[in-house]
């Protein structure tokens, strides 16, 4: 009976949602009031349908209902509590209903959050929002029912995908799915400024908390993935350039692009086309990513059920939502005004080569993503793009728009002194370079890649400092540095601080990792010892032991440096009872300096384990800059002036796009 | 020219790549070309699943078209797949032989037992030795041999009534047309 009822409330969300995306709209063209304030009740009476739906879903999981199919495929009375709720977005049609799900979330808190917005921009929003949880709902209904029945009904479930049985995969989804949902927002401002003709500086300070937020949830979702594949899959490796990464990052990247974008055209006015068009392009991405990996079109590690119907109905979908909205752009875009002019050496012109940048490795993923489907469609063959093409390009642009990055905050808005400039970052250049220099020197590391990467992370570092000590010039002290900070904009500069420190972080993660790892295969008999680089591995054996639904290998490793043990380690090899496939689950002593890391291999006989031993400097830095990341765009979301300004925009009707002077954050 | 052609970039652009995401829906990115595709089906000789005193080997299929389904009971699209392949054994149009892989004996008699049993006959490959051979990684996996004893195609992942309909039927009308 429940299922059917979270159906019905399916259905019901449906029909609410199908209110949503006309009535208030049409209410906002004819000046309708009562249409226009029926957007919000609307949009909190679909949250709530979607949450029956949801836990409806969540109990017949925790009932082990294997009368649900859905259930009955992935669930299992095994299965530990928390895996039965991970379980309901473990695979294609429950993690589509985590997404409509999410959807209404975010329409729920713009419609609560958004209350000082005018009620015409408010009603469109929350309509182009209903419009794209038709479409998802539609989808759902028709093609991916996570309520259908199956008769007869099995006894036991199939089981969640034993990779997924893991704490830190239960909340990857949600993670990801908070952030390719949440740039439905910031689409959706987009969209609701091109219709309504009106975009400008106030458009984009509405929209900016938004994207920022969005874009805190899918760092976090991508670092927590690459986290996961890390100490999951037992190779050690932590990102892989497989599509269904690939198609999380280049929202990601088109998002980082935008709210830099924003800030111009907040700050400045200026960049507004562009501006919208990333909007758009962002949350196109996130559809893209989704068509991707449902359609069946890509090969992937991430086993989607793909089905060519589900596929065909996402692509309509896109035509429809994509090309509706660039069709909108191509109509609106020359309507658009010019913004504010500035010259070739502005903060602006600095912003746009960022923007260039990223845009262009957007692209260039996208390619090497699509590339083995071009060649098939071609008739030129397989191929299959691999490690070496995209880190290539990476190690190509990226050191560029770091390069970019430390002058950025240095440089003014508008006009920029090229030798003043030239002077301001004169000594951060000195350091940088002499530091890179420094550690490629033969007796440090003897490696260029990691001189590189520390002259360009002591780049970031120097000029970030630079430019804080500049902005703090007539506030001296901690006590100028704490006002400061609650100052109009001082989060947004802080967060920006700290995120770009988190990719002076990175950097370092990154290429330590890579330059200075070691790995080796070794076969081992229990008692004996192996030595790595300072560490000595001691193995002591492996023995059987029995989780909740699997059964384990589970071996033990001392590791000593010196005469000090410094871990003990316990590498598992699982089978699960009723998916039989082998899973390993490494043994990892973490440490903010190195991990030591070990999988458990093959049985060999006599006791004796093929083994692998890495060693991994730094690996830590890679996710650890990327919570540095989110946690400045958390804090540039937070800053209390988006409160005050939308307050203040309620009673004028509209903001100037008033420059805020140099010195301002970006 | 309408000033909105300038801006009609973006658009066209998305078109283009929505062109080839169509054309992508009907193509199959698992049709991975096997090295041994056109190439000799690898020998086996295999205990029989129902009867271990008996063996099963490649050459006594010489001379007809037949499909090797890779199979095991755990295996969930194998369960999904499995009222296909029923359909396709009342079909009578290519017989079809089992490799029972990684499997439990008395588990997958039970399973044909309880689901049917749509295989001419069944080898079993209790170490998925004979599965490395034919470069098996994952189940289910179905391959077409001809009458020469040479493998004409691999499907992999399980097989639906629409593959059955595009791919396993006119690949093996026209192997038995080839005489």
């Amino acid at each position: 009976m429940i299922p059917e009822l979270g159906h019905y409330a399916l259905i019901l969300a449906l029909c609410l949602a199908i209110v949503q995306a006309t009535v208030p709209l049409a209410g906002t063209f004819t000046r309708t009031p009562a249409w226009i304030a029926l957007a919000r009740p609307v949009a909190w009476g679909q949250f709530l349908f979607l949450s029956l739906a949801f836990l409806a879903l969540v109990h017949a999981f925790l009932v082990d209902d294997f009368s649900v199919r859905y259930v009955a495929q992935h669930g299992n009375t095994l299965l530990p509590e928390i895996y039965k709720i991970s379980a309901v977005w473990g695979a294609h049609e429950g993690s589509l209903l985590l997404w409509v799900f999410i959807l209404g979330g975010w329409t729920v808190a713009v419609s609560l959050f958004g209350r000082h917005l005018p009620d015409a921009v408010l009603a469109r929003v929350l309509s182009v929002m209903g419009m794209i949880s038709i479409g998802f709902l539609l989808f759902l209904l028709m093609t991916s029912n996570p309520f259908a029945r199956v008769f007869p009904v099995p006894a036991e479930g199939g089981e969640l995908n034993p990779l997924l049985q893991d704490p830190g995969l239960a909340v990857h989804p949600p993670m990801l799915y908070m952030g390719y949902v949440g740039m439905s927002v910031a689409f959706a401002f987009a969209i609701s400024a091109l219709l309504g003709g009106k975009l400008d500086a106030a458009w984009a300070r509405w929209s900016r908390p938004w994207t920022l937020v969005a874009w805190v949830f899918l760092t976090l979702g991508i670092a927590l993935g690459s986290w996961w594949a890390y100490y999951e899959l037992g190779w050690g490796g932590w990102w892989f350039w497989d599509p269904v990464e690939n198609a999380s990052f280049m929202p990601w990247l088109a998002g980082t692009a935008l709210i830099h974008s924003l800030a111009v055209t907040e700050k400045r006015g200026a960049f507004k086309r562009w501006t919208v068009l990333l909007a758009l392009l962002a949350f196109s991405l996130s559809l893209l990513g989704t068509f991707l990996v449902r359609s069946g079109v890509l090969t992937s590690v991430h086993a989607f059920a793909s089905d060519p119907a589900r596929g065909l109905f996402i692509l309509m979908f896109l035509m429809v939502v994509i090309g509706g909205s660039l069709l909108l752009y191509a109509i609106r875009a020359p309507d658009i005004s010019r913004g504010g002019g500035f010259d070739i050496l502005s903060r602006e012109s600095l912003l746009l080569g960022n923007n260039v940048l990223l845009v262009l490795t957007t692209a260039l993923v996208l390619l090497g993503t699509l590339a083995p489907l071009i060649y098939d469609a071609f008739g030129w063959g397989k191929i299959s793009v691999g490690f070496p093409w995209f880190n290539t390009m990476f190690v190509t642009f990226m050191p560029l728009l770091v390069v970019l990055m430390g002058a950025g905050p240095l440089t003014r808005w508008k006009h920029q002194d090229p030798a003043m400039l030239a002077r301001r970052l004169k000594l951060a250049l000195l350091i940088s370079i002499g530091g890179g220099i420094i550690t490629a020197l033969p007796w440090l590391s003897g490696s260029l890649a990691a001189g590189f990467a520390v002259a360009l992370s002591l780049w970031l570092l120097t000029t970030l400092f630079a430019s804080l000590r500049q902005r703090l010039q007539h506030k001296p002290g901690l006590r100028g540095l704490v006002q400061d900070f609650n100052s109009r904009g001082g989060r947004s500069y802080y967060g920006m601080l700290l995120a770009h420190l988190g990719v002076a972080v990175f950097i370092i993660g990154v290429t330590f990792v890579s330059q200075f790892d070691i790995e080796e295969d070794v076969r081992m008999s229990p008692g004996q010892e192996y030595q790595m680089g300072d560490y000595r591995f001691r193995f002591e054996g492996a023995k059987t032991v029995d989780g909740p639904n699997y059964r384990a290998r589970r071996g033990t490793l001392r590791v000593f440096r010196g005469e000090r043990e410094v871990a003990l380690l316990h590498p598992e090899k699982r089978t699960y009872t009723v998916q039989t496939r082998p899973m390993t689950e490494a043994g990892i002593e973490p440490g903010l300096l190195r991990d030591i890391y070990v999988s458990l291999g093959e049985p060999l006989g006599n006791g004796d384990w093929s083994l692998r031993l890495y060693y991994k400097p730094m690996v830590r830095w890679i996710w650890l800059g990327c919570l540095f990341m989110a946690a400045g765009g958390g804090l540039a979301a937070s800053d209390p002036r988006y409160r005050q300004l939308l307050r203040r925009s309620r009673r004028s009707g509209d903001l100037p796009a008033a420059a805020q002077g140099a010195g301002s954050h970006a | 020219m309408p000033a909105f052609v300038r801006y009609l970039a973006p658009l066209l652009a998305f078109l283009a790549l929505a062109a080839l995401l169509y054309k992508g829906l009907s193509l199959d990115p698992h049709k991975v070309p096997s090295p041994l595709i056109d190439k000799p089906a690898p020998a086996f000789s295999l205990p029989l699943l129902k009867d271990p005193g008996k063996t099963l080997s490649a050459d006594e299929l010489r001379g007809k078209v037949w499909l090797l389904n890779v199979w095991a009971t755990w295996c969930v699209s194998c369960r999904a797949e499995h009222p296909v392949l029923m359909q396709l054994a009342a079909s009578g149009k290519v017989p079809v032989y089992g490799l029972n892989y990684k499997d439990k004996r008395e588990a997958a008699l039970r399973w044909l037992q309880r689901y049917g049993n749509p295989y001419t006959a069944n080898a079993f490959d209790a170490d998925g030795r004979v599965g490395i051979d034919w470069g098996v990684y994952g189940t289910p996996e179905t391959f077409i041999i001809d009458k020469e004893g040479v493998i004409r195609h691999k499907h992999i992942g399980p097989i639906t009534p629409e593959v059955l309909r595009s791919e396993i039927y006119p690949i093996v009308e026209k192997l038995e047309r080839a005489g």
